[in-house]
């Protein structure tokens, strides 16, 4: 059984001049244990998804329709007071700028044992051994001694690692990471991503990793989905998307990435930008800029379709023309 | 931080400083002392002994000095109004001005941040809308006016409580204070009340802004995402991250409750420092000007002191040195 | 003006020469602040009030019933009258009179006048001096922007009562037989003079934000003289924020205005404001003659009122962040 079933989950945006759909209608599932990355351009709606499952999307968006399942528990529509048992642990997450994710007038060991006592039913002395034992875990030297510093004591990359501890620390099963290295150095990057791989795999922690950058996503996700305008465009083993991608988006995306080897006087682009929100095309929301387009492209919005190792939301998988109920995500 | 503390000290001194010029520049230019000694008709001989008795002979930085040195010991000559010592004045009324601004500042702040705490957690609600347009009155309401609505309502029509003066007072040594006697909290209400208005919807409406603020932030974000308790995030963390700021701009507040007290104090025929200030100013007494200035400017100074002691002392980031990390 | 029909209204493509009121309703109503002033009631009603009173006024001697300064018509038999809802009132003194047989309503607008008059040459001035001072600081830098912050941080330490009733005071010594400009332009002079801070400091940190800024560094490279640049750049960016100061300025200068004067340091009993007229009245308020202070109290604070509810609504709907 899967770990996370999001279903046909649709996030909007009213204002005075409408309802702006911000994630329209997509379906995935994370296994336990996997690292599923979430790649796409900004304002693809990738963070909204992150929020979404962990149910802070800042007012006035809200999940109009769709279900969010955590081990067969439905969690979309929990009240706020069940739906905070579940953040931390069973949900962790971790969010963008370690600089401002931490309260900075509150020591990190306070911040830790207050995330453990909240949730897990250990004592002072317990909480606080665990959270030298996590400060250890993610490789922060001198823990006993650090557990006591502040946050603006910590460099940017130790800071990271904090975050990490604390969305760990009441050892949830699915961390959602959205964007971690954006904010760090390149060669801290590396460190925290590797940090972020095994040290869930060892908690047995499951990861939906935000990103838009695919060396991220290659290095480390055992499945990518390619989000596109608020939908996926495609979703597969990491592998099978980056060299066999199905999508002509994923393709480009792929194409962009120069490569060493190639003697190359441009560089690959995809031509035009995402549509915005208010004025996205009928049919598949990629139709204006795709060089494979055809006729039923501009009326339909395809589903997703199996397409080899991968599946894809476009019509050249469709099979036959005929438009197959394949939607599905592999439990 | 010894660096922070000899910084700040000879920053209130330079301050000192100018102040006593200010101060001083009111003796030399503003108004003839002699004339206002010797009346209008004195001869060219009188003039001149005066001149040479009150010192005004002497060069100006010589002057400056006696001045200083007469300041730094609360020795500010004497009232052109009353006659009597400056120092002696002052220090009869001093009394009255602190109690009326501490029990102002008390009412002030025990009353205002929870509000603000309030409106700012129940942001859109009705209770908090009318809070903050409550508040926007208490904004728009000049002191004076409000000190004679609650006299016409509870002094006249009501006569629940005396409009003017002190009640009972008892002496300890030279302080006299009101807080003895059940006529001195009788009479303390009033004014109290009055002063304590204004400052009470700054502060929630300050603690109401910086709430909001800190509910913004990535941390309380976070803090959410970890699942950590309504309470917690409220009044653990978002509860302390506010009240830093708000406590250091409190404290200055607090300087400008002893200012505003000049403007209760007139309504109240409260016998303290602001109301001889405003006779000192319809009189042209320049002496009792110059030493309120002083006063008013010292005070300040500790107060500005003491607050940037508190900041040190409560977030620790300017506290501890910044090491390095890897 | 003129606006390109565009996907949300393809049918009014507006022409380029002349635009309906219809035209010009709908670009308010699309543009975040109108829409955000149509529909806050709160907005509109304190937009009204503060119309009609600074209406009243600036046209007192016209919209007046009486002239309470022409001393030829005062009758001493129609002192002290209660408002006109009481027996004794008359219909002809819709809000009492006063000891002198002056009409209530009728002192109420001048005096008013003379409070708004006051209010809006201080903010005049302080806007001037300290959108000035904050630019130069800015621009400056150096020894010039510290010295300029310094003075500012003290400024502000020290509580703005207390620095006008110094300046009001000090200008009462030295000008002791000062009256009518003499004493007003003492009194604008010592508002203004603790007002400009705000503005000098918001001023000073857009301007630093901006110097930094590429474009304008490009533009000093390739000569442009920083006056342009600072016209150009910076003052666009300041005219929100600058706009929102003021008007909850306005507020705070006729409050202070009314405070110097009902201490006494303020407009004399001559041309008196509101708070001289508060002062005058509150001799009266024992023997139960409340009206004469408490109607022009009422002014004062309808007009403090509306104000800072405009003030606030205008920050509110600038602020990008909250829509």
């Amino acid at each position: 059984m899967s770990l996370l079933d999001v279903k046909n989950l649709v996030v909007e945006f009213p204002n005075r001049h409408g309802v702006l759909r911000a994630i329209d209608d997509i379906s995935f599932s994370i296994a336990p244990g996997e690292i599923l990355g979430v790649v796409g351009e900004s304002g693809a709606g990738k963070s909204l998804t992150g929020a979404s499952i962990i149910g802070l999307l800042e007012p006035p968006g809200r999940v109009s329709s769709g279900e969010i399942w955590l081990e067969g528990q439905r969690i979309d529509n929990l009240p706020y007071e069940e739906m905070r048992k579940v953040r931390g642990r069973r949900i962790g997450a971790i969010f963008q700028d370690p600089l401002t994710s931490l309260n900075p007038l509150y020591s990190v060991g306070r911040q830790l044992i207050e995330t453990i006592l909240t949730h897990l039913p250990v004592s002072h002395q317990e909480a606080r051994k665990r959270a030298i034992d996590l400060l250890k875990d993610t490789g922060i030297s001198a823990a006993e001694q650090r557990i006591e510093h502040y946050p603006h004591q910590f460099s940017g990359g130790m800071r990271q690692r904090v975050v990490i501890a604390l969305a760990l620390a009441a050892e949830p099963q699915l961390i959602v990471a959205d964007e971690p290295t954006t904010a760090l150095d390149v060669s801290i990057q590396a460190q925290i991503i590797t940090l972020l791989k095994t040290i869930c795999k060892k908690r047995g922690a499951a990861v939906m990793l935000i990103t838009h950058d695919m060396g991220v996503i290659a290095e480390t996700c055992d499945r990518v989905a390619v989000m596109y305008a608020g939908r996926i465009a495609e979703i597969g083993p990491v592998n099978a998307v980056i060299n066999h991608s199905a999508h002509p988006y994923t393709t480009g995306l792929m194409g962009c990435i120069p490569d060493m080897s190639e003697d190359r006087e441009r560089l690959h682009q995809i031509n035009g930008s995402m549509p915005r929100l208010n004025a996205i095309p009928a049919g598949c929301a990629f139709n204006p800029r795709c060089e494979r387009v055809f006729e039923r492209c501009y009326q339909e919005r395809p589903d997703l379709f199996p397409a080899g190792p991968t599946e894809a939301a476009c019509w050249l998988h469709a099979g036959g023309g005929s438009k197959n109920e394949v939607g599905g995500v592999a439990a | 931080m010894l660096a922070f503390i000899i910084r700040r000290l000879a920053q209130a001194v330079i301050v000192m400083f100018c102040v006593a010029l200010v101060a001083f520049m009111l003796f030399q230019y503003v108004g003839d002392p002699v004339s206002q000694v010797l009346g209008q008709d004195a001869t060219a001989e009188q003039i001149r002994e005066a001149r040479d008795a009150l010192g005004l002979n002497n060069s100006i930085f010589v002057q400056f000095w006696h001045f200083l040195s007469n300041a730094a010991q609360g020795e500010f000559g004497f009232s052109l109004r009353q006659g009597s010592k400056v120092s002696t004045l002052i220090a009869e009324r001093f009394p009255a001005t602190l109690e009326l601004a501490l029990s102002a500042a008390v009412l002030a702040l025990s009353l205002g941040i929870p509000m603000g705490v309030y409106a700012a957690l129940k942001r859109g609600s009705f209770s908090s809308q009318v809070l903050m347009t409550v508040s926007l009155l208490g904004v728009s309401l000049p002191t004076f006016l409000i000190g004679i609505v609650l006299i016409l309502i509870f002094a006249v029509n009501l006569n629940w409580f005396p409009s003017f003066g002190r009640g009972e007072v008892t002496r300890l040594g030279w302080w006299t204070t009101g807080f003895l006697t059940a006529k001195g909290w009788h009479h303390l209400v009033l004014p109290a009340t009055t002063l304590a208005i204004f400052q009470l919807t700054l502060i929630m409406r300050l603690v109401r802004a910086e709430m909001l603020e800190v509910l913004r932030t990535d941390y309380i974000k976070f803090a959410r995402a970890r699942g950590l308790t309504n309470r917690a995030v409220h009044f653990g963390h978002a509860l302390k991250n506010t009240l830093v700021p708000v406590m250091t701009i409190s404290g200055l507040q607090i300087g400008g409750l002893i200012a505003f007290a000049i403007i209760t104090e007139t309504v109240f025929q409260w016998p303290g420092m602001g109301l001889l200030f405003i006779q000192a100013v319809s009189f042209a007494d320049i002496p009792v000007m110059a030493a309120y200035l002083c006063l008013i400017a010292l005070i300040f100074v500790i107060i500005n002191l003491i607050v940037d002691l508190l900041y040190f002392a409560v977030d620790p980031r300017l506290r501890v040195e910044k090491p390095g990390g890897h | 003006m003129f606006a390109r029909g565009n996907a949300a209204y393809p049918k009014d493509s507006i022409q380029l020469t002349g635009f309906t009121v219809k035209s010009l309703y709908k670009k308010i109503y699309d543009s975040d602040v109108g829409y955000s002033f149509i529909t806050s009631p709160t907005a509109i009603l304190a937009a009204v009030i503060a119309f009609v009173c600074i209406f009243c006024a600036l046209f007192a001697p016209w919209v007046a019933p009486h002239n309470p300064f022409d001393l030829a018509s005062l009758e001493l038999g129609n002192a002290r009258l209660p408002p006109a809802w009481y027996p004794e009132g008359s219909g002809r003194f819709p809000l009492g009179t006063d000891d002198q047989g002056r009409d209530i309503l009728s002192t109420l607008m001048y005096g008013a006048r003379i409070s708004l008059v006051v209010g809006l040459a201080s903010v005049c001035l302080s806007v001037i001096f300290g959108v000035s001072m904050g630019l130069l600081a800015g621009f400056l830098g150096g020894w010039v922007d510290s010295l300029l912050m310094r003075m500012c941080d003290v400024m502000l330490s020290f509580p703005a009562i207390l620095i006008a009733l110094l300046i009001a005071g000090v200008g009462r010594a030295l000008f002791p037989n000062a009256h009518g400009a003499l004493a007003f332009g003492v009194l604008i002079v010592s508002i203004s003079l603790v007002g400009w801070v705000q503005y000098a400091r918001t001023v000073r940190g857009s301007t630093l934000v901006e110097r930094n800024k590429e474009y304008v560094q490009a533009a000093r490279v390739t000569g442009v003289a920083p006056l342009r640049i600072m016209r150009r750049h910076v003052l666009p960016n300041v005219l929100g924020p600058v706009l929102v100061l003021s008007t909850i300025q306005v507020a705070t200068a006729i409050i202070t205005e009314a405070t110097l004067s009902f201490l006494g340091v303020g407009a004399p009993p001559t041309s008196p404001s509101l708070g001289t007229l508060i002062r005058i009245g509150n001799d009266y308020l024992f023997s139960g003659e409340w009206w004469i202070t408490i109607f022009p109290g009422a002014m004062l604070v309808l007009i403090a009122l509306s104000v800072n509810l405009l003030g606030d609504w205008l920050r509110d709907a600038l602020n990008p962040r909250l829509r």
